[in-house]
Formats: C-alpha cells, structure tokens, sequence
C-alpha cells in the first residue's frame, strides 16, 4: 500500500493498554464540565416551556418575573434577537407557534440560580392551543417517503424481486417487530456557559464537536466564526445528542449578549432533557425473510415506518443494515415517515443500526427455529462473498470468525435449541445470539498541527473526548506516526483554538482525526527530520481515502447472551453477555473494553428497561426523568464480556482501526429477545422485553 | 430569605449566607466553587451529587444547605491526597471504572461510603444471611452501587473497582491488627 491515506504506522504506542490521561481529574472530580468552568460572577438563566403541544402564544405576562428580586431580564418571542437560520429547531423563540409541547416559550436570567427558577414559574404564557398529532402508527394516510435518510442514503432500495422470492421460497418469515422511543440521557445535561464582551462570543457547551457548534452559532447571530470561541475539554456523556448543537447554547448565547461582560450559565433539568435534547424515533419494522430449506436466503427486505417531528426532519436509516448483511440475491428496503406534533428526533448511539439490528436479528433467529437450524449457522449460510448492495469485495469482514470464536467461548456447543426446557429453581433458563455490524465512516475536514514546545511534542487538534479516550489514543496515534514514545506527546483538543475537527459521530473519530494526526506527523518529520528545532511546526488534515471506492468498509461483531425469566413473575435477568468483535486493530485495549461493554450495557438496558411513554393526550414524555425512565443500573448487569479478534486491515486508515463507540450496542437487544425466547418459548417482538409481554404465556 | 452557615468541606471551613432554598449541591458548585460532585438530575435519582456527610454517603442534591450547618462534607476532591489518588480511586483507574467522568466522583463517595458500611457489617437488600457479616461479593457490591447510574455503562469495571478496594482495605486491615497483636506481645 503506498496510498498515503493508509500507509500503516508500525504498532508501538497503539495497542497498548495505558491508563487514561484525564483520569485523574475524573476520578476526583476536578475535571470541570460546561457548567462549571471558572467565571467571577455569573448569571443564571432558566427556561419556559410551552404546555401546549401545538398552537400559539397569544400573549405574555412577563411582569411579575421582571419584579423578582435578582431577576435581570425576561425573553420571549415578542422581543427576544432575532436569528438566521431555517433550522425549525434552533429557531428559538423566533415565532409564536408552538411545534410541541416542552417547547421553548421564554427564558429568564437572574443573578441566583433560585430566581432564575422562581422567575420562570412566574412567567404567564397565554396560547391559543390547537388540535395536535403525535401517535405513530402504521396505517397513517399521512406516512410519506422522505428525499433521504441519515445521513444521505437512498430511502428506498431493491433489488431483485422480493414478491417474486417470498411467493416461491420454501420458508418465509412475515413479522413485525418494534423498538421503542429512547432518550439518550447522557448523565450530564446539556449545559452552556457563555460570555459576550461586546464584540466576541466565548461559550464553554458541553459537545461532541466544538468546531460544528462554533459554525452553528456564528451563523445563528451573524458573526464571523474568529469572533466565537467553543470550549469543551470534557464531555459528560453525549451518545449522539450533543452531536448537533440543541437550544441550550442558542439561548445561552443569547442570554450573554443581553449582559454582556457577565458569564450566563444554563443547564437543561433532567426533564427538559426529555424535550430538548434530541431522542431516537420508535421504528416499526416489517420484515420478510424468504429461504430454501438449508436456510440459505432468497430475499430479505424490510419496510420501516418511524415518526419525524413537523419542526425538524430527521429520518432514522433503520432500514439500512439489511441492505449489507446478509447475502440474499433479492431485497428490499423502504422507509416511511411520520411527521408528528413532537420535538425532533435526532441520534442517538448508532442511529439506523442499532433499531436496524433488532428486527432482522430476531427474524434470523425465528427463521432458524422455523427450519430447524442453529442460529449461528444460519448466519454463517448467508456470508456473502461480496457487500450485496455495491458489490464491492470488504476491506475485512470477519462475522463468520466472531459467531465462531463467540460460540466457543460461550459453550453454545452443547445448547439444546427447543426453548421453555430449562428450569432453574423456579427461573427458565435461555441463551440467544444475534450478529453486529458498523461501518466504517471517515468525516471530512479536520487538521491537526503538531509543535515542538520545550522538548514536547504538542498536538493540537479540535477533537472531542466523550469518554472515548481520545485525550489518550489520538496521543497514542501521535507517538506511532512521530516514532516518539507516548510520554513525550502533549494533546490538546476540545477548544475552537485548535484546527478544525469532524464531529465525534458516526465511530468516525479515530478515522479521521487520527488520520489528521498521522498526515500531520508525517509531515512534521520530513520537514524537520528527528531532530526538530524549539518551535518548529507542521499541519496535516484528513484526506479522502481511495480505497472506499474499492471496498466495503464494516466492522463486524457477534453477540451471545444468557437470559433467566422468572417463571412466576416473569421478571427478567441477564446473568450473562458476551461480545466479540472484529474491528481491525484496537489502539488501547483499556478504553477499548469500555468503549464496547459501555455500549452493551446500553443495549442491554435497551433490551429490558428503556422506553419513553408519549402521552397522545398532551404530547409529552410523561416518564421524563431517571425514576421512570429506566436505564440499567449497577444491580442489573452481571457479567459482561467484550472480546475482539486480531484483525488487520490495511484500507481503512494508517492505524488499521475501524471504529469502536457505536458497535456495541447494535444486535445486543436481538440477541436478548432471542434468549429470552429460547428460555420461555415466548417470542418478544415489541421492545422492552418487560414482564407484561411474558406473564401471560407464562400463566397459561 | 437567607441563612447563615458555617460548612466544612474538603478540610476547610467556609461561613456562607444560603437562601433557604439552595440545596447542599448548589452550595457546593455555585457558591463555594467545589464541583467535584457533579448535578444529574437534582432530584436524588442519580447518584452523581453524592459525597460524603460525616463519613456516610448522601445526596447532596436532596439535602437543603440551610439543614446542613456545621456539616462536615467529603466530595471525591477532598478523598484525594493532593496529587495521590485514594484507593477507591486507585481502583477505578486501575479498572478503568469511568468513561466520561461525569458520573465517577459520586461512584468514588458512594464506594467509599460502601467500604465502610462493609466493614461495619451493614446488610443490603441482596444479604441472604441477616446473622453473619455480609461477604463483598460481585453482587452485594452492584446492589449496593445501584443508587449510582452510570450511562456510560462502566458497571462491570465500577464493581471490579470496588472489588479490589475491598480487598485492599480488607489486607490493610489484617495487616494492621497483626501488628498491634505483635505490639501486645512485645509489650
Ligand atoms: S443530582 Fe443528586 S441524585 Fe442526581
Ligand atoms: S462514566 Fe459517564 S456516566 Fe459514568
């Protein structure tokens, strides 16, 4: 390979297991967040929400809030500045239409936090409500095709003919399957704090991408990016929704040029979060499956149906792991749309594959039962040589290896595939497995620059840490492609101060900014050989990589889970989960681990516990904070184990890395339903797996 | 309407003047700048607010500061020791029991205030035995870090975490009481 865009760096630092670099001020706290960092007298600001889920606001009474005591000021959209933007979302309180409820109708900032709040409840909102629409459902007359999903992939595909394979084939699988709506939940909110000094915007937002969020609001208030400045040193938890900037940091921003040369602090609660924040769409999928009596398929299709928020599209690609999967010579792919009287959806943790891996990877392991085959050779029939949808050969693809050295390590030899046999001490005992998949993404522009300072090497780069452990792998990268050991790296990212930088998204970070950071350490070297001079200094950015017109580029991984259901209460426990992944080569195996497990734990979370309840009467999450939107705690899982293989691939990138933040959760709630099912014979299509949808079975 | 109080915290002493409606977590962060215990949900259903009252772990979310007046308070900054880690927060960098952080300093107080109720001999709802001293198994241990979430996902780490300063403080003190014995006898 002489490719410069994957020219492979000799391993030395990358591989190795090192303790995170911002471990330290994480473990004590020290680490400051958005909403902590230093300012001399800040401001508070809190928001009101409209309780209306469609109508107008007729009026406002702002008299008594603008009376309290430390109150300094009240924004509505009858005076608040005015923004460019088309964006229906960020558009805050541009209009006096209500889009949904939990909409952002006013904004109070005061000199406490407490009359901030107090301020906010004081503010009377008079609407003119309107009738609202926020149940999705199949039968809509309204669904419609959207131009194309997320984030520029066809809506529909087909190849083949799908009717023509389901009429003819021996075996077909006609079901539907449904995956609720899920908040993201990061346990920091999202959180700004701004300052205006009369001519420059500084704001400390708790992001995934400093860069995207400065051009955000530059356009957003008409100014030149050089005049706003984002920080964001550490991220506390973001899973796609600090991925797009929401209004936090638009009203913060524009709560600090209200009063300038004051810091403007601003935190969603918990509650707004469930309004506020982006979320994943619940998806209905429709599957069909046509196979010849081996279990060898014919066609495969799936037709999704999700909602959409009349404020905002955003169109989930649930559909498009189908397209790659498996080799079937006739498929079909379709989405369809709701728009609803909701806020927008967004992304969330692998937006299209994770809903995209729960209905084909149930449909597999019923398709498996129907014929008598074990799931984990069905999966192995249907390797296809070639990705289906380009026909290009894959960079790597090892699902074949993962199920294999999966089922090894899992004991799933000796598994008894007939389900509801196995009791223990009053619990039905069941294990399932279910195939993950990610591709591959690199992102376009991002640079890094790299100094020699005071015998250092400093690598400067506008990257984030999301608890990815970018702060320690980007410096891994670094030493590899300087041929310096790791020690001698200095990183600084999460600051517009710094190049420009892709947003973390899309598993695409190491790709691309250790890209950026290999270019700009190559670089580097030929300009000034190993023994470079006090401040000598280089740039290099992300390049196009060829190869992907060549390959198809996936990471792929196999997921085995050990599932008990309570005979008598049909609760559900899941002692045991085991994931083994094939993502080319690992940069450090420690936040690696982490990386993976983190986001099995979500999938087994998804699996169980998470669902937000739309109230069709008034529109709104009612199950809107952590007492009843349930997310997995520490009592909940057992043992979770995430393995990868050895795997090289020299097309990806110079590290050989595929991407490892999103894998994790995708095929883990599949590979749950299916051992549940395998425990109780009970088949569990509509997620969670909760005991309503056991008891009755189990009863009979 | 404001109050006064006087807070220990971290090993030092501040007299403040609260509103009444502050809570002990908005004391901390906006007034003394401590921001160690971090602010989830501010409705005691996370955990992230937790530290340390008097050596017992509790939700400083929950707690008006008003209420708190002479209150001696441990975040997971002050469990440090200058540049050393404690133990608990030995092990979870050992562990890598964290990814984002944000969660981590109430994981530290709530495992450290763990340890303690360990040694004393407390039992947890997962204590099958009420008459014998509860074991630091895997289990009792993930019952009793439940109170923290983490959505992360670091819950196989956090428990190996606390494991090992399970043990650790368990070795400490063998080795501890072994050489008071070997006082006594010298003596
Ligand atoms: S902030 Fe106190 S428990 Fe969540
Ligand atoms: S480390 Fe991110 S929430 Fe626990």
């Amino acid at each position: 390979m002489t490719d410069p865009s994957t020219e492979q760096l000799r391993p030395v630092a990358i591989g190795s297991d090192l303790e995170r670099r911002d471990g330290f001020p994480k473990v004590t706290g020290t680490a400051r967040y958005a909403y902590e960092s230093e300012a001399a007298s800040p401001a508070y600001c809190r928001l009101v929400q409209s309780t209306v889920a469609r109508g107008r606001v007729d009026s406002v009474d702002t008299a008594a809030a603008e009376a309290l005591d430390g109150v300094l000021l009240v924004r509505t959209a009858f005076d608040a500045e005015s923004l460019e933007t088309d964006d229906g979302e960020l558009a805050v309180l541009q209009s006096r239409e209500v889009a949904f409820r939990g909409q952002v109708v006013g904004m109070v900032v005061a000199d406490t936090a407490e009359a901030a709040l107090r301020g906010a409840d004081l503010v009377e909102v008079a609407y003119s409500p309107a009738p609202h629409d926020v149940v999705l459902r199949t039968g809509r007359g309204d669904l419609y095709a959207p131009e194309k999903v997320n984030p520029s992939f066809e809506t529909d595909t087909s190849d083949g003919d799908i009717d023509e394979a389901v009429a003819t084939a021996t075996a077909v699988l006609d079901r539907t399957y449904t995956t609720a709506m899920y908040h993201n939940n990061p346990l920091e909110p999202h959180a700004t704090t701004a300052y205006w000094d009369g001519e420059a915007l500084t704001v400390w937002d708790s992001t995934q991408g400093v860069h995207p969020t400065r051009a955000v609001l530059a356009d957003l208030f008409g100014l030149d990016r050089e005049r706003v400045r984002v920080v964001c040193p550490y991220v506390g938890g973001g899973f796609g929704s600090k991925g797009e900037p929401h209004v936090h940091v638009v009203l913060a921003a524009m709560a600090a040029r209200a009063v300038p040369g004051r810091h403007v602090r601003l935190a969603f609660t918990r509650q707004q979060m469930f309004a506020l924040a982006g979320y994943r769409t619940p998806t209905i999928q429709r599957m069909r499956l046509a196979a010849d009596q081996s279990g060898r398929l014919a066609g495969i299709a799936i037709d999704v149906v999700e909602q959409t928020a009349k404020v905002k599209e955003f169109a989930e690609q649930t559909g498009v792991p189908t397209r790659m999967m498996y080799a079937a010579p006739h498929r079909s792919t379709t989405h369809r749309l709701a728009a609803l009287d909701v806020p927008a959806p967004s992304w969330m943790r692998a937006p299209g594959e994770c809903p995209g891996m729960f209905g084909p990877e149930v449909a597999m392991d019923e398709l498996a039962e129907e014929l008598g085959i074990d799931p984990v050779e069905l999966r192995v029939r249907n390797e296809p040589e070639v990705d289906p949808e380009s026909g290009l050969p894959w960079s790597s693809r090892n699902l074949v290896a993962c199920l294999r050295e999966g089922a090894d390590r899992f004991g799933w030899a000796d598994r008894d595939p007939r389900p509801g046999l196995r009791e223990e001490d009053g619990w039905l005992v069941g294990t399932g497995v279910a195939s993950s998949v990610y591709p591959v993404n690199r992102m376009a522009d991002s640079t890094a620059t790299i100094r020699r300072e005071q015998g250092r090497y400093v690598v400067e780069i506008g990257a984030a840490d999301l608890g990815t452990g970018t702060w320690t792998t980007l410096a891994q990268i670094a030493a590899d492609a300087l041929e310096v050991d790791v020690a001698e790296v200095t990183m600084r990212i999460g600051d517009t101060a710094y190049p420009i930088a892709s947003v973390a998204g899309g598993s695409s970070g190491m790709t691309t900014w250790g890209s950026a950071v290999v270019n700009a350490a190559r670089a580097f070297r030929e300009k000034f050989g190993p023994e470079p001079p006090e401040d000598a200094e280089a740039q290099g950015s992300t390049e196009d990589n060829p190869a992907t017109e060549r390959f198809a580029m996936y990471a792929f991984g196999a997921q085995f889970a050990q599932a008990r259901v309570n005979r008598d209460t049909g609760e559900v426990r899941v002692p045991r989960l085991l994931g083994v992944f094939a993502a080319g080569r690992i940069i450090n195996p420690r936040t690696a681990r982490s990386q993976l497990i983190g986001g099995m734990t979500m999938g087994l979370s998804m699996a169980l516990h998470e669902q937000s309840v739309l109230d069709p009467r008034f529109g709104h999450v009612v199950n809107h904070d952590l007492a009843e939107y349930h997310i997995a705690t520490c009592a909940d899982v057992a043992e979770i184990e995430a393995r990868w293989l050895e795997e090289h691939d020299p097309h990806v990138n110079p590290m050989g890395s595929k991407g490892i933040g999103e894998i994790g959760i995708v095929g883990t709630a599949a590979a749950v339903a299916n051992a549940v099912h395998h425990a109780t014979g009970v088949r569990v299509r509509n997620l969670p797996i909760t005991l309503d949808k056991l008891l009755p079975a189990l009863a009979g | 309407m404001d109050t006064a109080i006087t807070l220990g915290v971290d090993g030092e002493v501040y007299r403040l003047t609260v509103d009444t409606r502050t809570t002990l977590l908005d004391a901390l962060r906006e007034q003394l700048d401590v921001t160690s215990p971090k602010k989830g949900c501010d409705h005691g259903q996370c955990g992230a607010c937790t530290v340390l009252v008097g050596g017992r772990r509790v939700l400083a979310c929950l707690v008006l500061a008003g209420t708190a007046d002479g209150a001696e308070v441990t975040t997971a900054a002050g469990l440090a020791d200058g540049d050393s880690p404690h133990p608990v927060q030995r092990a979870f960098l050992d562990n890598d029991a964290f990814q984002c952080g944000y969660c981590t300093p109430g994981q530290v107080c709530s495992a450290a205030g763990v340890l303690d109720e360990l040694a004393a001999g407390w039992p947890s709802n997962v204590t099958a035995d009420l008459t014998t001293e509860p074991a630091a198994s895997r289990a009792e241990i993930a019952e009793r870090m439940a109170g923290n979430l983490c959505r992360c996902g670091a819950y196989v780490n956090i428990v190996a975490a606390v494991e090992q300063a399970v043990e650790q403080a368990t070795e400490q003190a063998t080795e501890q009481a072994a050489e008071q014995t070997a006082g006594q006898a010298r003596r």
